[in-house]
């Protein structure tokens, strides 16, 4: 499994506002290396955010996006207590969950 | 000939013009490189790193299959908070001065059982090639955030380390007969969009010192004091210094010894 997220959700007024920090490579498959080899393309595809189970942000990524993203959004609906969860998938099928509570 | 003579005194009246146009502005610049850091500064992916070492200091690693919770960084074993803030130091075991990385080696060996050649390989991590040192001290400074520096010197070894790093500081070689001081022991220099702390004041060096390690975004990797050091002497076109090295550990006494007092605050974000 690949390397932990950070997540932080904390109530803006009445929003809930979420900052991810997740820990992916995102190559783009034009890079190459030092020998002149093309570095293969490895990046995140979907993101899922889940409030209580419910999504409350859905993401289809591509190569624009740079390595260890950082993703923030603000969703309404949610309370201190409740469980945000987000999930990635990327092209290579690995993916990762992780969890914060509502501050 | 007088066209000579008057296109040289038009270009030396041009030159003091933009000397004395650069003098009255660095503020600008100064305020423009700021505001860039304020702007990455925002999320620190640091915080991927201090995960990591977090989570490397406490897994057994190594042919003794032990975890680093009982390696002594300067405060005693398995004291983490605040250690960064008294390295380098003097450790009777070892007998010497060492810096963070070299204690680490030192306890990798005695209790993990894991060689210093084994153990310094991919000391500076590259992409998918993690850097267990890079993590490792990237956790083991967030511990320290906000406390004061206060490394010593009353010990003989931490003395004379500091004067070697001194004298190292002060040493030009090197094709292009560079010393650290050639940049660094005058204010308000930049080279191009960087500013050029003067590492022998106070000022200047607290700053500086206490924001390493830090990620920096132009390598997309966190970056150690060693590493900076490494750097330096590449930029200088010297030969590359021994990883942990006794030299190393004294330079770093000597900027550390000059940044006593500042407050600790990393990792942070650099360019």
């Amino acid at each position: 499994m690949a390397d932990p997220m950070k997540i932080r959700a904390r109530m803006q007024g009445d929003k809930v506002e979420v900052k991810v920090l997740m820990a992916h490579e995102m190559e783009t498959g034009f890079r190459k290396d030092s020998s002149g080899k093309p570095i293969p393309a490895w990046f995140i595809q979907n993101v899922t955010a889940t409030c209580n189970g419910k999504t409350v942000l859905s993401a289809e990524w591509g190569p624009a996006v740079s390595k260890n993203p950082f993703l923030a959004f603000r969703f309404s609906g949610g309370k201190p207590g409740d469980k945000v969860a987000i999930s990635w998938v990327d092209n290579h099928g690995d993916k990762r969950t992780d969890e914060a509570t509502i501050s | 000939m007088q066209k000579i003579i008057r296109r040289t005194a038009v270009a030396a009246a041009f030159a003091f013009v933009a000397a004395a146009a650069f003098a009255r502005q660095p503020s600008s610049t100064e305020q423009a490189i700021e505001k860039y850091r304020e702007a990455v500064a925002e999320e620190n992916p640091a915080e991927l790193w201090e995960a990591r070492g977090e989570a490397l200091w406490k897994e057994p690693r190594g042919p003794n299959h032990a975890s680093l919770e009982r390696c002594d960084i300067g405060l005693g074993p398995g004291v983490v908070k605040g250690a960064y803030t008294v390295l380098p130091k003097y450790f009777p075991d070892t007998g010497k001065v060492q810096d963070l990385e070299s204690r680490l080696l030192t306890c990798m060996q005695k209790i993990q059982g894991i060689a210093p050649e084994e153990a310094k390989k991919n000391h500076f991590g590259n992409g998918p090639k993690k850097s267990v040192m890079e993590a490792l001290v990237a956790w083991i400074a967030s511990e320290s955030r906000g406390m004061p520096m206060h490394v010593s010197v009353s010990h003989p070894e931490e003395k004379k380390a500091y004067e070697i790093g001194k004298r190292m500081f002060f040493y030009r070689a090197g094709p292009h007969d560079f010393s650290c001081a050639t940049c660094h022991s005058h204010d308000n220099l930049r080279i191009r969009l960087q500013d050029l702390p003067n590492l022998t004041s106070t000022r200047d060096a607290q700053r500086a010192y206490t924001t390493w390690p830090g990620y920096r975004v132009s390598q997309g990797e966190v970056r150690t004091m060693q590493h900076r050091l490494n750097d330096c002497y590449r930029q200088q076109r010297f030969p590359e210094p021994g990883y942990a090295s006794d030299a190393i550990t004294a330079l770093t006494m000597y900027l550390a010894v000059n940044a006593n007092g500042g407050t600790y605050n990393a990792p942070s974000v650099k360019r």
